[in-house]
């Protein structure tokens, strides 16, 4: 791992843009931005090789702040825009930045086709639990019994464990990190860019303002430290018995695997058939 | 000062100062004096929202926080740079790289 210091990252951030940003104080998204830059700064792609798009939401507002080839798009759609981006000029490198409830609730058909074609996107999706731009209503990832604002009386749906519905769905490269781990989760941005197929990476994040508020977890620190505390590596959430694995969550890489690409497919796809010589042709 | 007293709704008495009381907020004073670019720790204060995240994690608790909450570098001769801030900043305002 590679230490970028913050004047690199000043670089590629877009400063006619009002600063500070619109983020809470607190609140884990800038954290994610600046663990997205560093491994893009530590690769050493320029600005022009890269597209961010993104969805409605919180973390949604993150293309806004950078210097790259930036879309914002509609609610959950944020996949379908990156696939047609994708398809037009396979030779940028798109990443796509959703919310939990914008890739699992609105967006969820987008994201399991997505990963059933293996296309070379990489998603880092920021999992805070709750819809936190329009006030606070219960998301997919919402855990059982906590408080929002469309469920005050505790939530009585069960949660949706998004990398198993990745790996399911056939992504190649699964990952789950935390805000409090930065320099981990630069290790694996940078590990999912670099990975030739779909690579989904949960970002676990504190919302200290709207979701801790509500469940009365504390200020930003303890939102941090409780992150620290419950996310143990994927190694030593394995040898815990049952009871210890109670309020413990593993973090790490999941799957990691080579298969075959879908814009290079359609790529041979097209050099087959442009290959076949027809009646016309001479 | 002279009190004006005022009864609301309830029947509850309100005692009211003539002039507005000003906020009175002390502030630590920042103990490292000299060319910034030499400071252990650069704090960017017009982009610090003052959430608390640098001074809790900080290993070796070179950094303290005012009464308002903002951080300051309580001990300069502390400091490793580590870097430990730089990543755990949300706003991009603290930096604690060498210089």
């Amino acid at each position: 791992m590679k230490k970028i210091p913050q004047k690199e990252i000043h670089k590629y951030l877009r400063h006619n843009k009002k600063f500070p940003h619109v983020w809470c104080p607190g609140c884990s998204d800038g954290i994610v931005l600046g663990a997205t830059i560093r491994a893009i700064a530590e690769i050493g792609w320029e600005k022009d090789d890269c597209a961010m798009v993104s969805g409605i939401g919180c973390s949604s507002r993150m293309p806004v702040y950078v210097d790259f080839n930036t879309a914002h798009t509609l609610h959950g759609r944020a996949i379908a825009y990156a696939t047609g981006i994708k398809m037009a000029k396979p030779s940028l490198n798109v990443c796509v930045v959703t919310g939990d409830g914008d890739a699992s609730a609105i967006g969820g058909n987008h994201l399991i086709h997505a990963c059933r074609r293996n296309i070379n996107l990489t998603v880092i999706c920021i999992n805070n639990h709750i819809y936190g731009m329009t006030g606070g209503q219960y998301s997919p990832t919402t855990p059982h019994d906590a408080i929002a604002t469309t469920m005050p009386y505790g939530n009585i749906d069960n949660v949706f464990d998004l990398c198993k519905l990745t790996i399911g769905a056939g992504a190649t490269f699964v990952a789950r990190t935390t805000a409090y781990h930065a320099t981990e989760m630069q290790s694996i941005i940078k590990a999912g860019f670099e990975h030739n197929g779909f690579s989904f990476i949960e970002v676990m994040c504190a919302c200290p303002v709207i979701y801790g508020k509500l469940n009365k977890q504390g200020d930003a620190p303890q939102m941090m430290r409780d992150l620290r505390d419950s996310y143990v590596p994927l190694i030593t959430y394995e040898k815990l018995n049952a009871d210890e694995k109670q309020g413990q969550f593993p973090r790490g890489i999941f799957k990691n695997e080579v298969a075959p690409e879908y814009s290079e497919r359609y790529a041979a796809l097209v050099e087959s058939l442009q290959s076949v010589k027809g009646e016309g042709d001479e | 000062m002279s009190e004006k007293v005022e009864k609301n709704r309830d029947g509850l008495i309100i005692k009211q100062a003539d002039t507005p009381l000003k906020m009175q907020v002390e502030v630590n004073e920042v103990k490292y004096e000299g060319d910034y670019r030499k400071a252990p720790v650069f704090i960017f204060h017009d982009w610090c929202k003052k959430c608390g995240i640098c001074v809790a994690f900080c290993p070796t608790k070179a950094l303290g926080r005012k009464l308002d909450g903002s951080p300051f570098v309580e001990h300069p001769e502390k400091c490793i740079h580590c870097e430990t801030c730089d990543k755990l900043c949300p706003d991009f305002a603290i930096t604690g790289a060498k210089r």
